[in-house]
């Protein structure tokens, strides 16, 4: 075609400071609050998407502790049963979908572009427009809890009580709508990792290169997308049996409230492990830096990963043992429960060959991971308990359930997490958080748990079901329940100490430097916080473990063009190059688009012609969205 | 895990003095072997527990000797041992599988049944049906006499929401579903008050809908249900008299039945014999003549949200259908 | 970290064709995540079959008219589908053009005759859950074609314009082709519960 005519310009022909002054000005973002509202930079995005989430999770920590005072003592009258139960629907809505399936797709969206050494992530736009699409359903959620009409079935809103007969008013329409919201945002960012992975790896990263962290959140990714789809047909449907009076879930007209349960918890126990799985990721990724040796068993691990995915998809039965199952199929249903133990048993052992043959260095992040295995092995042996079919159905929808998986996304996800932001809070944002605080951080968040959630296993086993706003005081729980709530101060204690040193270290922490923990990964090889590019040159990938293996340079691929936002494209399998692939530039349609969904969808709450009329404005900003802009970008 | 369970022992006994409701103090065979499988799976659970923390903390303390060999031996030499606590992994979760597999069948054992009733949840109290085709079928409310030492067919029916029929002291729990009807069977080896909750949420006063077993010696029930199975005394005392009048009259008897009277509602629990029964509400409070005057004369501050209305009553007409209300014995 | 040139990446192609374009890639994952939608949409039908003891419970089967024709004119519209991804590969900007404004065609048809098509079900979506499932699979479907049709007539217009010449554009015609194929190919199951499970 045309391009014979002039050469564009390209990296092979300049000095790396003259590379590397072009390469700004080309990433650069855009200033101001229109700037603002169109970046679709991976670390802009991921960064608010991180902070957002960490801001739901102080919102439902402190919906738990209002429970907690609620529960501290028979029949208190602090909260009233209706705001109760709006307090447990929010607290579980909230920390299922604003903060903990969002905060790890946002650390893959922040860390995956630089682990596996590209510019930017897959369809920057549409991960843009993931998170204004959630951050709208968080709002919408919040502001109708602030307006008293809170969602209050549960986060799982069984029916028929959440269904039109039972919960007439709109709070129910809220909580299925919310879901949409938050639905649409998981599922545009892991289309984006999915391609990440598989199409913008450095060269030479081939499957056995990919970093365990990478893999996780490729599984995590593949779970979101098949998990995804059942939710959303779940919650449409039960909007539309509220707006429409269709049937779906009425037994007078062929409908069925057991297939709310299946179809709710086909993705609700994949859930589970979409929270869990990056957790392994990191700390696969943690521990061998710590350690200073690769992790123990790669291959063990990624099929463990593989194999907990893929299980995942054949244990919803598991949430639903007391619904009255064929006895036939008990054996089988606790036999499928239980097998899952046996990839987290491969990853728990891995783990602690790791340790084993390791020498380790005691910082917050490693203490956090050593939290994470006392306290996740717990939880997985309770989740054993809770999977043998007869013995649930003493303990399902009892405080031994909530202590139980509390210690497996507290403990086997949580703990993870915060020894992730402990370790990747220097590159994020170029200072050193403070291991003093931090060590504090540690030991008041694992003391405080342990002292809260522990006495729920005997709550459980007493007699206490969930979800009760309150307890007689003939009951033998008082006392437990009052030391639980006590207890519950200091881990909320430790989680404070926690954001108050995410604050002062992001102002005045240490500097840190490109690699303060000498790490392997790529994201270890440039500095802290990263420039908009990223990479000044695309690494070759050589090994596994690239940063201990290449000395002191890093082989890289030149000859991109410094013109246009450009990328490698390399093969799913061999990490081959294909082809130098254009990154679109900053675009303000992605958050006019999502402005339109949310019009549309909280619409609909009202009227089913929102359907039609909305999609109209939405259509309009997907358009212009997709319509080229003359750029260089856009040009083949 | 044992240790918990040695701190809250004194708790437990002060629980069984009045009525158990927990999942360790078992009366009867489906709890009993639902007991013996926790303390298994509880005991398995704690020694792999304090393995795997042991393992880790030795790894922890010692100073690996890296010097002799490279890391591809080291790994080669930890691998058989990796290899071998995946397979005791697979190994403790057949048997425990195993486990549950015979818990099940000692727990679904064709036993014949010598009574049927049906319980029906509802927001938020729990009506009982008891039918016996040669002496004629009777309701009640909340509380559930069964004969000692007999299986007992419970049928779980819903007409509203999910709820879920949860007696920890007798057997596991199996949920009430609008549209299905489950089957639990439960038996009580020893006389005794045992407690029990809704555990589905379902709804406002879901934390407010306690039922209570009442097994009791074959001819004292066989008393009872004979009782039960008989219309409502008329009053002998004049207060309780005025207070059948004043029941009648107002919307009461719109929701409520009471046999041997025009009061034939269907909405609320079946008053008959309400003075027979210890407590009223689902178990929110003693069913004194205060506790009666204290529900009636305002029930939305006793039990906010649920479905038996504020009725309008004089100070004198609340003295009198309380006293009714206790006359129903 | 000092730099060590060990490829040449200068010879590359600006922009992937086929499966070495990202979009391409995210085509297929849309697919995955819609076509995991209308698989749990069948199986809630099937689902809800077992339930009834007659199905469909209170209604005739639907009248096979419109569906069968709608089955007809999509399985007829893969053809000129087909070469327009072909032209489109081919970079045929005088063919792609007009093979656009025929599915652009093949898009409106459909629509039209699916207005037939949710009378001659007999039932209504609030009558029952037979009719509300049968309802929302329609629709479900409907507004797959509807936003293939928006992005093929805006593809149409696209290629009209000054921007349509461009390795890009061709490439957003080949993704446009391959999702319509699979607009196409998700019917024929939803046709098979809609028409024929209800004459088992």
């Amino acid at each position: 075609m045309s391009e014979a005519q002039s050469v564009p310009p390209s990296d092979t022909e300049f000095e790396d400071g003259i590379v590397e002054e072009r390469l700004r000005r080309l990433w650069a973002r855009r200033r101001g609050f229109w700037g603002a509202l169109a970046a679709v930079d991976h670390k802009v995005i991921g960064r608010r998407y991180i902070a957002t989430a960490f801001v739901f999770l102080g919102l439902g920590g402190l919906l738990a502790l209002a429970m907690r005072l609620q529960l501290a003592a028979p029949e208190a009258r602090f909260i009233d049963a209706d705001r109760y139960n709006q307090i447990f629907t929010m607290h579980g809505t909230t920390m299922m979908f604003l903060f903990a399936v969002p905060v790890m797709e946002a650390m893959a969206v922040y860390l995956v572009p630089l682990m596996v050494g590209t510019r930017n992530i897959a369809f920057p736009r549409l991960n843009a427009f993931s998170y204004w699409t959630y951050v709208l359903g968080g709002i919408l959620l919040w502001v109708a809890f602030a307006l008293d009409v809170g969602p209050d079935v549960g986060w799982f809103a069984y029916v028929p009580l959440a269904g039109p007969e039972f919960s007439p008013g709109k709070r129910a329409d809220i909580w299925a709508q919310m879901i949409t919201f938050t639905e649409i945002a998981a599922l545009s960012v892991a289309v984006g990792i999915v391609v990440t992975v598989f199409k913008q790896r450095a060269p030479g990263m081939t499957l056995d290169r990919i970093p365990l962290f990478v893999w996780a959140m490729l599984v995590m990714a593949f779970l979101v997308i098949m998990a995804m789809p059942a939710i959303m047909l779940a919650s449409t449907t039960l909007i539309l049996d509220r707006l429409v009076e269709t049937q779906f879930y009425n037994p007078a007209e062929g409908g069925d409230s057991l297939l709310w349960q299946h179809l709710f918890w086909f993705f609700g126990h994949p859930e589970v492990y979409i929270i869990f799985l990056p957790a392994v990721g990191m700390v696969s990724t943690i521990l061998p830096t710590f350690c200073g040796r690769p992790v123990f068993g790669y291959l063990a691990l990624v099929m463990a990963m593989i194999a907990t995915g893929v299980l995942s998809f054949g244990l919803w039965v598991h949430h639903m043992f007391t619904v009255g199952l064929p006895r036939l199929g008990e054996s089988f249903f606790t036999a499928s429960s239980m097998s899952i133990a046996i990839p987290a048993g491969i990853q728990i052992f891995c783990w602690l060959a790791t340790l084993w043959d390791g020498r380790p260095r005691f910082q917050t992040p490693l203490l956090f991971i050593i939290g994470f295995i006392i306290t996740f092995v717990m939880g997985g042996l309770t989740g054993v308990m809770v999977a043998s079919v007869p013995l649930d159905t003493q303990v399902h929808d009892s405080y031994f359930v909530i202590a139980h998986f509390h210690y497996v996304l507290i403990g086997g996800a949580v703990f993870p997490l915060l020894g992730a932001i402990y370790y990747w809070f220097p590159k994020f944002t170029g200072r050193m958080m403070s291991e003093r605080a931090g060590k504090w951080a540690f030991g008041l968040i694992f003391v405080g748990f342990h002292m809260t959630f522990f006495p729920m296993h005997m709550l459980g086993l007493m007699g206490m079901p969930r979800r009760v706003y309150t307890y007689q005081p003939e009951m033998p729980w008082g006392n437990i329940n009052l030391f639980v709530s006590l207890s519950s101060l200091i881990l909320a204690s430790g989680f404070l100490l926690f954001f108050i040193d995410v604050v002062r270290s992001y102002r005045r922490g240490e500097e840190a430097g490109d690699n303060p923990w000498g790490a392997s990964t790529l994201e270890w090889a440039i500095a802290s916080p990263p420039p908009p590019y990223n990479f000044r040159r695309i690494p070759v990938v050589e090994s596994r473990e690239p940063l201990w293996d290449c000395g002191e340079t890093l082989p890289v691929a030149s000859g991109l063009r410094l013109d246009r936002r450009e990328l490698i494209v390399t093969s799913v399998v061999q990490g081959l190059p294909e082809a130098r692939e254009a990154s679109p530039q900053e675009c303000i349609w992605p958050f006019w688009a999502a402005l339109a969904t949310a019009f549309l969808l909280i619409w609909s709450i009202f009227s089913p012609w929102a359907v039609v009329w909305g999609s109209i404005p939405a259509a309009a900003a997907l358009i212009a969205w997709f319509w080229p802009k003359g750029t260089p970008e856009d040009e083949g | 895990m044992k240790r918990w369970l040695l701190l809250s022992l004194p708790l437990l006994i002060l629980a069984g003095c009045q009525s158990s409701q927990s999942a360790l103090e078992t009366h009867g065979p489906s709890a009993r072997h639902l007991g013996d499988l926790i303390w298994l799976f509880s005991g398995v659970a704690t020694v792999i527990w304090l393995l795997v923390v042991l393992v880790m903390l030795v790894a922890l303390a010692r100073l690996p000797k890296h010097a002799a060999e490279g890391r591809a031996e080291r790994d080669a030499r930890m691998k058989p041992v990796v290899i071998a606590a995946v397979i005791a992994t697979a190994v403790i979760v057949t048997g425990l599988t195993v486990a549950s597999y015979f818990t099940t069948r000692a727990i679904g054992e064709p036993r014949e049944a010598v009574l049927d009733i049906t319980v029906r949840g509802q927001q938020w109290w729990w009506q009982f049906l008891y039918s016996d085709p040669g002496a004629g079928g009777f309701e009640t409310a909340n509380e559930l006499h069964v004969p000692v030492g007999k299986p007992v067919r419970l049928r779980l029916e819903s007409p509203d929401v999910i709820h879920s029929f949860w007696v920890p002291s007798l057997a596991g729990k199996m949920d009430l579903i609008p549209g299905r009807t489950n089957v639990l069977t439960i038996r009580a080896d020893r006389p005794g008050v045992y407690r029990g909750q809704c555990a589905e949420f379902c709804g406002i006063q879901h934390g407010h809908m306690s039922l209570f077993v009442i097994a009791e010696p074959v001819e004292k029930y066989e008393a009872w249900a004979a009782l039960q199975r008989s219309a409502a005394a008329v009053p002998d005392d004049a207060d309780a008299l005025a207070g059948r009048t004043v029941f009648l009259s107002k919307p009461c008897a719109a929701c409520h039945t009471v046999r041997g009277t025009e009061a034939k509602g269907k909405t609320g629990p079946d008053l008959t014999h309400v003075g027979g029964r210890g407590t009223i509400a689902a178990g929110t409070l003693d069913n004194t003549r205060g506790g009666m005057a204290a529900w009636i004369a305002d029930p939305q501050t006793v039990k906010p949200g649920n479905n038996m209305p504020l009725v309008t009553l004089a100070p004198e007409e609340l003295r009198q259908i309380s006293a009714y209300m206790e006359s129903l014995k | 970290m000092k730099e060590r040139i060990a490829l040449d990446a200068s010879h590359l192609p600006q922009h992937g064709m086929g499966s070495a374009s990202p979009s391409w890639w995210g085509t297929l994952a849309f697919m995955l995540i819609e076509g995991t939608g209308f698989a749990l949409a069948i199986i809630v039908y099937l689902y809800l079959m077992t339930l009834v003891p007659a199905w469909p419970p209170n209604a005739p089967p639907p009248d096979l008219g419109p569906g069968t024709w709608l089955t007809a004119v999509l399985i007829i519209s893969v053809i000129p589908n087909m070469l327009v991804g072909r032209w489109a590969a081919k970079r045929e900007m005088k063919k792609v053009r007009i093979g656009l404004v025929v599915m652009c065609a093949f898009g409106i048809a459909p629509l039209i005759l699916r207005i037939f098509e949710f009378p001659a079900l007999h039932v209504y979506w609030d009558d029952d859950a037979y009719g509300s499932i049968s309802w929302v699979l329609l629709g479900l479907h409907t507004t797959h074609i509807l936003t293939d049709l928006v992005d093929t007539l805006v593809l149409t217009v696209l290629m009209f314009t000054r921007h349509g010449n461009n390795d890009r554009r061709f490439g957003d015609v080949e993704d446009n082709a391959m999702y319509w194929n699979f607009v196409v190919i998700t019917w024929l199951p939803i046709y098979g519960c809609i028409y024929w499970v209800t004459r088992l």
